[in-house]
């Protein structure tokens, strides 16, 4: 059984976001998705400032046999990265939604934050994907 | 009969299975006007003893002679140990094997081969080789479009002492992914590194050098690595390997050293075989590790301890990250880089040292033997064992009398260096000795006086 708080909004690529208090959104990848992936080795993030399209590739999570991409479901500029990863990418293991963030974004419009799965639909979707 | 293991029976129970009725149905989607109906061009299949006779006869057409030739390809000395060694059935594979681990003596080779390439070059991490030098070229700029993420370009400046077979096959390699190669203007066989400063605020993704240039000129690398630093650019450097032991290595250029270094390795140990197989090489510095592309041998610990050696970073190759992978036409040389590691072995960096100084020398004796024919002139001084002859009348018929009388006397620079007029490129090994300068420069003051003469 994998974690996923109440207070957070999810993506079906099992990337996780969160409204901050000061309108910027911090992203990062679900308890669910670092299982899949197994202890993470590398993890590839953006510079800050850079522009994002929804949808794009933003940053990629590294274990020792597989990689793969996280995306931004948001449009929006980067504003801050974890920079604690790049020496201890293990982070994401531990702590997927607390030390393990990946990046930070000031999204263009907030309002899209809304469509994401709330953490029901969240559980909803990673059970219907186990079938 | 094409080596297609499956019966038909299995073929008809694979497209049932799926539901399509017939081979050519699965690629449907494919427009016709894109298949080709037939391969024209292709000779009808020939037995053995045609094969035979057909190879034969290409093989004579090699007439071999006293090479006087480089340009890319080099006639070094092999000990014949490095071939001995090298085609040993417990080597002889041209691949690292699929099960890799399995096969520790093959891995310990490779890891031995990045060490040894690692510190030829000065920098910090060697790939297990690629396909050859022109390749690697290609690869470098794709992983510098990759890796520098000051700039935003897809665009590679290159000195125009770039061989230009490497620019060809880069530029062929590279268009399809928006990349862009620009020449910097050459003058006096060398980059002058005003012209690169000279382009002020552009944003290239990286800047390449060869170095000993195509043309055997020695390039200021030091003064245009730092200003390639300083407009956020990478540096490439394209060297040939055995310079390596004479001249500065790619990762001491400038204040902080080329990014990548990459290039042929034929003059370690491989024969010139008429253009092939040959082995590219690749190095770089350890923070651009994971855009490098290719396999790389690490050395670790087992369970008990014991040291061993593994595949590493294999999250950035094809059978895991797919299109994403940091290359897909990572095809490497293991047998090459086999001999190529077993050649290094016994040179030893002394070893190596004095091929390249000897090579030099021969070069520069060849050069002042010619220096004094008339209708010869000597382009540029500054050389490392290649060096630019501009002749009085042009080259291709000079060359053409000269392999009549068993002497590959060089390169005809005319079609990729027009500016440089009747322009020979000549390159004196090791291997040559003082008779065989000394035939050089007679049969070619022949040549001149009886072209003279008619």
């Amino acid at each position: 059984m994998t974690e996923a708080p109440d207070n957070l909004k999810y993506t079906p690529d099992h990337e996780w976001l969160r409204l901050e208090d000061d309108g910027t959104v911090t992203l990062g990848v679900t308890d669910h998705a670092q299982q899949a992936l197994g202890e993470l080795v590398y993890v590839e993030l953006p510079e800050a400032g850079r522009e994002l399209e929804p949808g794009e590739a933003c940053a990629v999570v590294e274990s020792v046999k597989a990689a793969s991409d996280v995306y931004s479901p948001l449009a929006g500029a980067v504003t801050a990265i974890n920079d604690a990863l790049a020496d201890t990418p293990e982070l994401v293991n531990d702590s997927p939604y607390a030390d393990g963030w990946l990046l930070q974004l000031r999204p263009a419009d907030p309002k899209t934050l809304e469509d994401l799965m709330d953490p029901e639909a969240y559980a909803r979707f990673l059970a219907e994907s186990e079938d | 009969m094409p080596f297609i293991p499956h019966t038909e029976d299995e073929v008809r129970d694979m497209l049932g299975a799926i539901g399509v009725s017939s081979i050519d149905e699965l690629f449907d989607e494919i427009p016709a006007e894109l298949r080709i109906d037939g391969l024209n061009g292709v000779l009808p299949a020939l037995n053995e003893a045609g094969i035979k006779r057909l190879m034969a006869t290409r093989a004579a057409a090699d007439t071999g002679g006293l090479c006087f030739i480089g340009a890319g390809a080099y006639d070094h000395h092999i000990p014949a140990a490095v071939w001995a060694v090298a085609t040993r059935g417990e080597f002889y594979s041209a691949y690292t094997p699929y099960q890799a681990e399995a096969s520790q003596g093959t891995l310990q080779v490779i890891y031995e081969y990045q060490s040894m390439m690692a510190e030829l070059t000065g920098l910090d991490a060697s790939n297990a080789s690629l396909y050859d030098g022109a390749t690697a070229f290609a690869e470098a700029c794709l992983m510098a479009v990759r890796a520098n993420r000051k700039s935003k370009s897809r665009r590679i400046l290159t000195t125009r002492g770039m061989s230009p077979a490497y620019r060809a096959v880069a530029s062929a390699l590279l268009q399809g992914q928006g990349l862009e190669l620009v020449e910097l203007p050459m003058a006096d066989g060398v980059t002058d590194p005003q012209a690169l400063e000279a382009l002020g605020e552009q944003d290239f993704a990286a800047l390449a050098i060869q170095q000993p240039s195509f043309l055997g000129t020695l390039e200021a690398v030091d003064a245009l690595t730092d200003l390639a630093h300083a407009q956020n650019m990478l540096v490439i450097g394209v060297c040939n390997p055995t310079s390596l032991a004479l001249l500065k290595p790619p990762g001491q250029w400038g204040d902080a050293g080329a990014d990548v270094a990459c290039g042929e390795g034929q003059p370690l140990g491989i024969p010139m075989s008429s253009g092939g197989p040959y082995f590219g090489y690749m190095v770089c510095r350890q923070a651009l590790v994971r855009q490098m592309p290719g396999r790389i041998v690490g050395r670790t610990v087992d369970l008990d301890g014991r040291p061993g050696f593994t595949l590493t970073l294999q999250a950035r190759e094809q059978h895991i990250r797919r299109s994403k992978a940091t290359s897909n036409i990572c095809t490497n040389q293991g047998l090459m880089v086999t001999a190529a590691t077993i050649y290094m072995a016994l040179l030893g960096g002394e070893g190596l040292r004095r091929v390249a100084l000897q090579s030099h020398a021969n070069t520069r004796a060849l050069v002042d033997g010619v220096a004094s024919l008339d209708g010869v002139r000597v382009a540029f001084d500054n050389y490392f064992h290649e060096a630019v002859l501009v002749l009085d009348r042009p080259v291709a018929p000079v060359l053409e009398s000269l392999a009549q009388q068993g002497v590959l006397g060089g390169y005809d620079l005319g079609a990729d260096y027009p500016e440089l007029g009747d322009a020979l490129l000549v390159c004196a090994t090791e291997q040559r000795t003082p008779a065989d300068i000394d035939n050089y420069v007679r049969s070619l003051g022949d040549t001149l006086a009886r072209s003279r003469a008619a």
